[in-house]
């Protein structure tokens, strides 16, 4: 054993004494695991086990949906395993945490898929008996999974449409369209963008497609004017993306009086555009989203209005589900006239119009993302 | 001093006989020899350890059907880790390994689905642009005697930008590819074990990767290299023709990784892989290969994966969130590193 050179063969053979090695123990830990296992893991085998897999976690929205979830949890014998992708597009990651939720006997899933590469891996999941939930963002197809719990976004972009128009009292609308991506085509950018303008009364052509409405012509919403569409810009739904999308459609019109936002950060890039245009009083700007920090900036005057969505309401209706289906069977329906389950959302302004719901920030504050 | 030391039961009834080979011969400086000897025994142990811990915290670890799926999870990065173990075998580091995988099966996807060509020949494409992408980080490395980790942080960058300039961000469905392209995907049974054919490949890889480091001169060539960039020079090896195959040795080995990761997730995504080229260097570091060349082992890396990819699945299901697993990987670097340098102490 000491002898002094020929590492190679020697390490080689080393190693196949060590892959051997590991092998016996694993076959004499999987004799004895059985019986030891029940004793050592606890009364964990009656749980009701259900995975959590979000986009990421370096987003407060699905961290809020964790929370939900663990909430949730915490009263019903459930067995909650959280799990995230690296990054906002990470299908990887997800795929790996289908996959473990399939190995360790789960009941269900609920995912907020990363991309459409884990159709695949979902498939294998309700192949395995699972039940799988998408919440928030429904698959491509979205038939892909048993059933999506999600807000309903056009509804949101009709509500703060809506807001505007009854606002603009019969003014002229000098419109922005802060939109999130131009390079994809995603389903909450365009149902946002396409609700807004038709809450505003606005014909939007395809419904699916942002920008191809007409450029100027008559809105019917409120007391009806004419309006004008400066244009459309991307801006990843992030404050630096805002900020540079709203500089951009400023510099084409500096007399926008209008500015639909695709979320709370992009409105607060945008309102620092508007600032240093010294514009930054009367202009509308709208948003969807109803996160604590959007709901202050509705408090401050920063946004005009916000549709609030509750994430932490999702997660907790999917823990749910999933707990009525392993105790009575019971399946989660979709609701009227659409092809998901409609978690809501609230319009959420200081400056309340007559015959339009809404609650304003104090009470929103208290439940943003529904907590 | 000797009798202060307590590690190493093994090692007590040899005390004398060790005196006579050194008068610093602790037991501690024995482990110490036999980790240097042997580099993929210290990962060796701590994937045994690892296996007999999780077993034990949840029975349905130990399933074949679960060690299967680690095996399965584990193929895409554990071939990468191929090329990069050949890498950082050169003293080099390459950053751009999953990126290069990435491009690659963009190509075979897009190749085959959009633009018709047959899936043997689309995986050809896919090879000659892992060659194309290891013969660009060969000759800056070579030519301009640039150091790998900034050639590769350059290129990297470079193919992330050509993958979604080509493929549009879209991602390629398998069902629409040619069987060939999806095979690696797909498993047969062993017994009561489904084996996938993809993990069977990268095992594969692993064999002629070994048998070559270990058995031809090349091989030789590749750590005396690593070991001493001058010293083989001196002794007349072609210190720039031997970095040169390496790097395209491993081009090869990553478009082999494309086709497995095409087969692993039934799709070609050009977001796959963010991080593919940090977990293919954690596997080689925790596998026991020196980041300073020419010390290590191939099955090493193998065993470095496989331990991440046990770790990742056993505090999956013992419940965990997935924050404590990164946290976990993190610990294991550390560990691992500094075993590295205390046994690289051994050399005086």
């Amino acid at each position: 054993m000491l002898s002094s050179k020929a590492p190679r063969p020697a390490a080689t053979r080393l190693l196949a004494a060590g892959a051997v090695l590991t092998l016996g123990a694993l076959s004499l830990t999987a004799c004895g695991g059985s019986s030891s296992s029940s004793s050592s893991s606890g009364g964990s085998t009656a749980k009701i086990g259900v995975s959590l897999i979000v986009k990421t976690t370096s987003n407060p929205y699905f961290v809020a949906m964790e929370d939900g979830a663990k909430k949730a949890a915490q009263g019903g014998n459930i067995d909650l395993k959280l799990a995230a992708g690296k990054s906002d597009g990470d299908e990887d990651t997800q795929i790996q945490a289908i996959e473990n939720a399939i190995s360790s006997g789960d009941k269900g899933i609920l995912i907020t898929p990363n991309g459409p590469a884990v159709v695949d891996a979902i498939k294998k999941a309700r192949d395995a008996g699972l039940y799988v939930i998408a919440l928030d963002t429904p698959p491509d197809p979205a038939s892909a999974v048993d059933i999506t719990f999600a807000t309903d976004n056009f509804a949101a972009g009709k509500q703060i449409g809506q807001w505007t128009a009854a606002q603009l009292d019969g003014k002229k609308a000098t419109i922005a369209l802060v939109d999130l991506f131009s390079d994809k085509v995603v389903s909450v950018d365009y149902n946002r963008d396409q609700g807004f303008l038709t809450g505003l009364g606005i014909d939007t052509a395809d419904k699916t497609k942002n920008g191809d409405e007409a450029k100027t012509g008559k809105y019917t919403g409120g007391k009806g004017g004419d309006y004008e569409i400066v244009g459309n810009q991307a801006s990843q739904g992030a404050e630096d993306g805002g900020r540079t999308a709203m500089e951009t459609l400023l510099s084409k019109n500096p007399n926008i009086n209008v500015v639909y936002t695709i979320n709370e950060p992009a409105a607060a890039g945008a309102y620092e555009a508007l600032k240093a245009a010294g514009k930054d009083k009367g202009v509308l700007v709208v948003s969807i989203d109803g996160g604590c920090t959007g709901v202050n900036n509705v408090k401050s005057g920063i946004i005009g209005a916000t549709a609030q969505q509750y994430p932490v309401k999702m997660a907790q209706l999917g823990v749910q589900a999933i707990q009525d289906l392993a105790t009575s069977g019971k399946k989660p329906t979709v609701s009227a006239g659409l092809d998901f389950f409609n978690t809501g959302s609230a319009l959420v302004t200081d400056k309340a119009v007559a015959g339009l719901q809404s609650i304003d920030t104090t009470a929103a504050s208290q439940i943003c993302w529904g907590k | 001093m000797t009798q202060q030391q307590t590690a190493g039961p093994p090692s007590a009834g040899h005390a004398d006989l060790a005196e006579e080979f050194l008068d610093r011969q602790t037991p501690l400086s024995r482990i110490r020899n036999l980790l240097h000897r042997y580099p993929a025994l210290s990962p060796a142990i701590v994937l045994l350890i690892a296996v007999v811990v999780f077993g034990i915290l949840n029975e349905r670890f130990l399933r074949v059907e679960n060690l299967s799926l680690i095996t399965q999870q584990v193929a895409v990065v554990g071939t990468l880790a191929i090329a990069q173990t050949l890498i950082i075998l050169t003293a080099g580091i390459d950053l751009s390994v999953g990126a290069v995988m990435i491009l690659s099966s963009m190509v075979i996807a897009q190749l085959a689905v959009s633009n018709g060509v047959p899936g043997p020949l689309a995986l050809v494409a896919g090879l000659a642009v892992g060659l194309a992408a290891g013969a660009l980080n060969g000759f800056l490395v070579t030519r301009f005697r640039l150091p790998p980790f900034i050639v590769t942080l350059g290129t990297l960058n470079i193919f992330v930008a050509l993958t979604l300039l080509y493929s549009g961000g879209s991602t390629v469905r398998g069902s629409a590819m040619p069987g060939v392209l999806t095979w690696l995907g797909s498993t047969f049974p062993i017994g009561p074990v489904r084996i996938s054919t993809g993990v069977v490949m990268m095992l594969l890889l692993y064999v002629v990767v070994a048998f070559i480091l270990g058995k031809t001169a090349w091989g030789r060539h590749v750590y005396a290299v690593g070991d001493d960039k001058e010293a083989a020079r001196l002794a007349g090896i072609p210190v720039s023709r031997v970095l040169m195959s390496v790097y395209l040795a491993a081009g090869a080995v990553l478009a082999v990784g494309a086709w497995i990761q095409i087969g692993r997730t039934n799709a070609a995504s050009p977001n796959a892989g963010v991080d593919l080229n940090l977990d293919s260097i954690t596997a080689v570091v925790i596998g026991g290969t020196s980041l300073f060349g020419g010390r290590g082992s191939i099955w090493g890396s193998l065993l470095g994966a496989l331990i991440v990819g046990v770790f990742r699945n056993g505090l999956s299901l013992a419940g965990l969130d997935v924050l404590y697993q990164t946290l976990a990987v993190g610990v294991l670097i550390i560990v691992a590193v500094s075993i590295d340098q205390w046994i690289r102490k051994v050399k005086s």
